[in-house]
C-alpha cells in the first residue's frame, strides 16, 4: 500500500489554534502518514524557538469557558491576556495535554516537514535566526507541489 | 496475558497514549506483544483506530477502576 499523505496550512497563531495543526500532525505521523505542515501569516509563530508569545485571549473569543463571567471591559485591561494563557496552560498540564514544544518536537521526530512561508518572513521582517532549525523556506507553489498529492488536506 | 514491554500512560490525553504506543513499539520485534495502560477514556476508540490503520493487532482491552489496559501485538 502506497504511504499516505497529509498537508495542513497553519495560519494561526495563538495557543488554541497552535495545538490543531501540531495534534494532528503527529497523529498522523504516528498512523504512518507523510506529512507536511506549511506555516503562513500568524502561524509563524509556532516555529519560533521562543514559544512564549503564543497566547490566548478572552477578548473576542466568546466560546472561552471562563471560571466567572467577565464583561469585555473587564477582558481589555491589561494582563489579562497574560493571565488567561497562564490559566489555560495550568489547565492544559492539569489533564495531561502535551505542550506544544512537546508536540513539536514529536512532529520533528517523525519527520514532519515544516515548510514557513518566506513571503510572510519578508512581510513582517522577521529575523530568520528566532526560528527552529530544519525549517524550510518556501511559498505556496513548493506547498502545493506536496499538498496535490495528498490524501489529507487541512486549513487550520 | 504474556507481554514483552509494558508502558503507562496514565493522566496523558490525546494524542498522547497514541504517541507513545507507536514509540513504544519502534524498537520491539514483529510478533511481540506491548501492555499499555492509560486513563483517557477516549484512548478506547483510538487505540482500535491505530491498530486498524497501522496493521497492529489489538488483542484485547479490559477497563478497571477508570483505567483501561490494552494489549497491542506487534505487526
Amino acid at each position: 500500500m502506497a504511504t499516505k499523505k497529509m498537508a495542513i496550512i497553519a495560519s494561526k497563531g495563538t495557543l488554541d489554534m497552535a495545538y490543531p495543526p501540531f495534534i494532528l500532525a503527529s497523529t498522523a505521523a504516528a498512523l504512518g502518514y507523510e506529512v507536511q505542515i506549511f506555516f503562513t501569516f500568524y502561524g509563524l509563530q509556532l516555529l519560533r524557538k521562543d514559544l512564549s508569545s503564543v497566547m490566548i485571549s478572552p477578548l473576542a473569543n466568546p466560546a472561552m469557558p471562563m471560571p466567572v463571567p467577565m464583561p469585555v471591559m473587564v477582558q481589555m485591561l491589561p494582563g489579562m491576556e497574560s493571565m488567561a494563557t497562564m490559566m489555560m496552560k495550568q489547565k492544559l498540564k492539569k489533564h495531561g495535554v502535551a505542550s506544544l514544544q512537546e508536540l513539536r518536537e514529536v512532529c520533528k521526530e517523525a519527520e514532519v516537514k515544516f515548510i514557513a512561508c518566506q513571503m510572510t518572513v519578508d512581510l513582517f521582517e522577521f529575523d530568520k535566526s528566532e526560528f527552529i532549525d530544519g525549517v524550510e523556506w518556501g511559498g505556496a507553489a513548493m506547498f502545493m507541489g506536496f499538498a496535490g498529492e495528498t490524501d489529507v488536506c487541512l486549513f487550520i | 496475558m504474556n507481554f514483552d514491554k509494558e508502558f503507562d500512560a496514565s493522566g496523558l490525553s490525546c494524542p498522547l497514549p497514541i504517541l507513545k504506543t507507536k514509540k513504544a513499539l519502534a524498537d520491539m520485534a514483529s510478533g511481540q506483544v506491548l501492555k499499555l495502560i492509560a486513563t483517557d477514556c477516549g484512548a478506547v476508540k483510538d487505540m482500535q483506530a491505530f491498530a486498524d490503520q497501522t496493521g497492529n493487532s489489538l488483542l484485547s482491552t479490559e477497563e478497571a477502576n477508570g483505567a483501561y489496559t490494552f494489549y497491542m501485538k506487534k505487526k
